[in-house]
């Protein structure tokens, strides 16, 4: 942790509101995958635990005119983006009162508001719309950052490399955000690429590019801002590749044969929250009773979003055939 | 059971990690599953203290249902078994003719036309009857009017113009009854017997009894005659049955066999079932509906083959006297010719009366001449006291 | 082009760059961006001259990289603008399908109607100028599967003119194939207030005896097969289908019942194919009015040949038209 590197932002408050943010991640995935088991929630689940200082990290650099585009592994985002929980959580049941209003569930979270482009089910799928939206944004003379999440299993697929090479042939607004935690469903890194730091492969589209530690908050935070921060003095792309490791399955039925206990039992213990608690202890007195409250004020929260979950309406079956095309229209 | 993904059923509880009276913690690993994509630490989402193991290493459990009960609330979902499938009450399709091959258009043009797809031959692809065969039929045949008046079907338009002249093979309905009557004539020994009946009685009660009614309410004279046929074979049971490969198979059902016209020609004759027990407006009814279906198609296969007797008549056509060839395999057929005024000696004096020619052919090898002529005498008699019929 | 008083003779070509043309100066968010769409002038010679006129900007040479670009073309839509993004032909949107599929056809339904991709794709299809297997798709069916989009395949110089501009008002993506043996067509373009709407098919010829459906490429090949039935006294209907989705049933139906005959002919592989489809509609909305079962001519269930000889076997011919529709009136 070299939160000294983080001049701006590294005042206590600052660190608390990023702590609460990830661990408010943390549970809320938690909370998620004790419902999938009792069936609330269906589909895919695919949890974010222990990457989430990426997301919270990422935000903090984010305008609220910018656009965020993102993998099936959103949840983290949305959240941080700012997208209630309750409308997430109810997203995630399917209800009407989603964010997506039921029709995308876990892995299409959607809100216009926050310009959240959703959860793309599709690896790599999501690079080109960003380009798109940075497309649109410079063609309109807009200032904006478009964000794109997405793991290094998207490197091995033909959009990434051709969403890299059109941003930066067009110069274009795009922050790619390279969330690597080294396994692609159950692939390996080493068993599927060839070059193996991922930002090399943006450096060769003679984007900037650099290697983040991805399980420190406060690292990532910085580098975003002076991502953001370059892309909207100079136009042209930036990637970052966050080094981070996923704590769970890919998705709820996976047994993890690919992987044995004791590496994730070695990143777990840097993981992003374990490490920010810590340092705050060590340098900012922090106490149990804080922890306590953030904690408490994060189940009260959650709390709240399931029991509006449960008591919230599905959509109508008579509705089926809505938003397949606009109103008016066949 | 947890589930973990959506296509999982049920999982196989290899391996416990915790015993009785163990306190757990939320985010414990408490066993391990055998899923179909290998074994997945279960986590068990509540603290407390496990009370009870409900489950044997190795037991396959469907989703869903609890497998240990901790003393803070348990995770006990109740198993939901799927309900065995109700057997279906489906009864196996019912045995039909071989399949007519008419075009979609053309067998709706035929049932709006009220012509059996049987009397047509098609011009079509592979004989198909399409719709020119239809409009061909419609133009070819006049409106045969037929003694019940039945709704009259719309007629089309015929917009192709079409020969008139119909050569070649016979249709299905023409070869049907070509075999039939050829069989009758060449197995059946027919004696004929013929009668003049007064109709003036029962016209009069006819009269009375349609005063008032509506048109579909009203009796005609065809539905007497045929109330009369039926009860008077009643005490004529050798005219009332089939012949078939020697045996006598005589029947006290009396199915009368009601001939009716075809628009595309031929003839159909489906039976009035239990005509004697019917009340007349029950029979004239009936008769409507036979002749309804008979010309819209909708017939029952069992009317197609139960008459046990066969009523025959062409008064409408203008025919006094019809001497009929009995539908083999049954035994007798009556033949009903025009009603009309005539000349008739009552008490020795020459007055109009309405009079019918009513003809019996039945078949030797069952009946006598003198068992017919009974049966004429009873029906005329029955005739000249309608209000019994 | 000839300058008429009132009407215009152009090519199928002009016509569609004029509407290219009308499109970027009625609306400053459109742009077309695509393969060789500057600088080359377009692989059919469809955006020559409208790099100069138009620059850079907006008319923008891509990479070969359809997924990228389609997808930059789903991502500006959903940014605000109204990219026409041109895919040289069918045949490379295969690698631009999931974009399509994925992506444009889905985000309205994903996000519960909170996003529109208000996007049109062009793109050449069809064979016949020996372009062997892999540059004579004809796949339009596949694009007509998919709910979410919306796809034209305009056949007429009419169409080529007015489509596009009326596609661009759509909030939804739309699809339009531009058959490539059309492009040379010339034709007296309609004035525009007698365009039609792009969902509703169009009677290209009135007739009693027989429905030939069709659309695209084939239309020419179906007109000139009605008017050879002409001669043995059929009296053939022509249905030019226009937007492949939504199919327009209503039409269908209608012609059918006049006719009691249906014929489609496609220029799809017949398995699988729209006139498959168009034949199960039938069956279900129109089958009391059939006199005969539907037929079809479809291409054959071979790659599309390289020799002249094999490519015209392989694709619907006017004689197979001609001759299937007079086996299913019963005309020798």
């Amino acid at each position: 942790m070299t939160p000294a590197n983080a001049k701006p932002h590294v005042n206590r408050n600052h660190l608390l509101q990023l702590l609460q943010s990830m661990i408010r991640i943390r549970r809320f995935e938690e909370k998620c995958a004790e419902l999938y088991t009792l069936e609330k929630i269906r589909g895919f689940l695919h949890l974010y635990i222990g990457e989430e200082a990426i997301a919270v990290g990422c935000n903090e650099a984010l305008q609220p005119e910018d656009a965020l585009i993102c993998t099936y592994r959103e949840h983290g985002h949305a959240l941080a983006r700012g997208i209630p929980m309750a409308a997430v959580m109810a997203e995630m049941y399917g209800k009407i009162t989603g964010c997506s209003h039921g029709r995308g569930g876990s892995m299409h979270l959607f809100d216009k508001t926050t310009r959240f482009y959703g959860g793309n089910a599709i690896v790599a799928g999501g690079l080109p719309l960003a380009v798109g939206l940075a497309l649109a944004d410079k063609l309109q003379q807009r200032n904006r950052v478009t964000a794109c999440f997405f793991g290094e299993g998207a490197a091995a697929e033909g959009e990434f490399h051709e969403s890299l090479n059109l941003a930066a042939l067009w110069q274009l607004p795009v922050l790619f955000v390279c969330e690597n935690n080294l396994y692609a469903m159950g692939t390996a890194l080493n068993i599927s690429e060839s070059e193996q730091d991922i930002h090399r492969k943006a450096q060769s589209y003679k984007i900037d590019a650099e290697t983040v530690d991805g399980m420190n908050v406060v690292a990532v935070e910085q580098a975003a801002r002076n991502a953001c921060d370059s892309i909207r003095r100079d136009g042209g792309p930036h990637f970052l590749e966050c080094r981070t490791y996923r704590f769970r399955a890919h998705s709820m039925f996976d047994s993890q044969l690919y992987r044995n206990k004791a590496e994730i039992q070695a990143w777990q213990e840097k993981g992003p929250i374990l490490q920010l608690i810590k340092w705050l202890r060590e340098y900012q007195q922090f106490t149990d009773a804080e922890l306590e409250t953030i904690e408490q004020s994060v189940e009260e929260e959650i709390n709240k979003a399931v029991a509006a979950a449960e008591s919230a309406d599905f959509e109508a079956i008579t509705s089926l055939s809505q938003n397949v095309y606009s109103e008016g229209k066949p | 059971m947890p589930s973990f993904g959506a296509d999982m059923e049920n999982g196989v509880l290899s391996e416990w990690l915790v015993q009785p009276g163990d306190s757990v913690n939320k985010g414990d690993i408490v066993a391990v599953i055998e899923t179909q994509k290998g074994a997945i630490d279960m986590e068990v989402f509540q603290s407390g203290v496990i009370r009870t193991l409900l489950v044997e290493p190795g037991t396959r459990i469907p989703v869903g249902a609890a497998i240990a009960d901790i003393d803070e609330g348990a995770l006990q979902t109740p198993v939901i078994l799927a309900a065995p499938p109700t057997a279906s009450g489906k009864e196996s399709p019912s045995q039909s003719a071989p399949r007519i091959k008419a075009s979609p258009l053309a067998r709706r043009l035929a049932e709006r036309s009220a012509i059996p797809l049987s009397t047509l031959r098609g011009s079509g692809p592979q004989g198909a009857i399409i719709a020119a065969d239809i409009n061909t039929a419609n133009t070819t045949n006049a409106d045969i009017p037929i003694d019940v008046p039945a709704t009259r079907p719309e007629t089309l338009p015929v917009n192709v113009p079409l020969s008139t002249s119909q050569t070649g093979e016979l249709s299905g309905m023409r070869q049907a009854i070509a075999a039939a009557m050829a069989r009758s004539k060449r197995e059946i020994p027919h004696y004929y017997l013929g009668t003049t009946i007064e109709l003036q009685e029962a016209s009069q009660w006819m009269e009375d009894y349609n005063r008032g009614k509506k048109p579909d309410q009203q009796l005609l004279l065809t539905a007497l005659l045929h109330k009369a046929v039926a009860l008077a074979l009643a005490s004529s049971p050798e005219l009332n049955g089939y012949f078939i490969d020697g045996q006598l198979q005589l029947t006290t059902n009396i199915h009368l066999g009601m001939t009716i016209s075809i628009r595309g020609g031929g003839l159909i004759s489906p039976a009035l079932h239990h005509a004697d027990r019917d009340s007349l407006p029950e029979l004239m009814n009936k008769m409507r509906d036979l002749t309804l279906r008979a010309r819209r198609g909708g017939l029952r296969s069992s009317e197609m083959s139960d008459a046990t007797i066969t009523v025959t008549g062409m008064g409408d056509r203008g025919v006094e006297t019809l001497y009929g060839v009995i539908y083999p395999p049954q035994v007798a057929i009556i033949g009903l010719g025009k009603p009309a005024l005539r000349p008739w000696v009552v008490d020795g004096e020459v007055q109009p009366r309405l009079l019918i020619n009513v003809s019996l052919a039945a078949d030797h090898r069952v009946s006598d001449g003198r068992q017919g002529a009974k049966f004429l005498r009873t029906l005329n008699k029955l005739l000249q006291q309608p209000k019994l019929l | 082009m000839t300058q008429a008083s009132e009407r215009t003779t152009m090519s199928y070509r002009e016509a569609v760059q004029e509407a290219l043309r009308e499109a970027l100066h009625s609306d400053p968010r459109v742009f077309l961006m695509g393969e060789d769409v500057g600088h080359y002038g377009g692989c059919y010679g469809v955006s020559k001259g409208l790099l100069d006129e138009f620059g850079e900007q907006r008319i923008r040479d891509t990479p070969l990289s359809e997924s990228g670009f389609v997808g930059a073309g789903v991502g500006a839509a959903l940014g605000g603008m109204r990219p026409i993004v041109e895919v040289m032909t069918v045949n490379f949107s295969l690698l631009a399908l999931d974009q399509i599929v994925n992506n444009a056809a889905t985000i309205r339904h994903m996000s519960g109607g909170q996003f529109s991709v208000p996007l049109v794709i062009r793109m050449a299809t069809g064979a016949g100028r020996q372009l062997a297997a892999q540059h004579s798709h004809s796949l339009e069916c596949w694009y007509a599967h998919v709910p979410g989009l919306k796809v034209l395949a305009p056949a007429t110089i009419a169409d080529a003119r007015y489509m596009l501009g009326m596609a661009l008002l759509d909030p939804d993506p739309v699809v339009i194939f531009e058959h490539v043996m059309l492009y040379n067509l010339e034709a007296l373009l309609p004035q525009e207030n007698e365009r039609l709407p792009t969902d509703k098919a169009a009677l290209r010829r009135e007739g009693s005896d027989i429905t030939l459906i069709t659309y695209g490429g084939s239309l020419p090949k179906v007109l000139a097969a009605a008017e050879q039935l002409a001669l043995s006294d059929i009296n053939a209907e022509v249905l030019d289908l226009r937007c492949l989705r939504p199919l327009d049933t209503t039409s269908i139906v209608r012609s059918i019942s006049k006719t009691h005959h249906a014929l489609i002919v496609d220029e799809g592989w017949r398995t699988g194919s729209l006139a498959g489809e168009i034949s199960a509609i039938i069956m279900e909305q129109a089958f009391w009015e059939l006199d005969a079962p539907v037929a079809r001519v479809c291409s054959k269930e071979v790659p599309i040949p390289y020799p002249k000889h094999l490519e015209e076997a392989a694709l619907p011919q006017l004689d197979e038209i001609v001759s299937t529709a007079k086996q299913l009136l019963g005309t020798p």
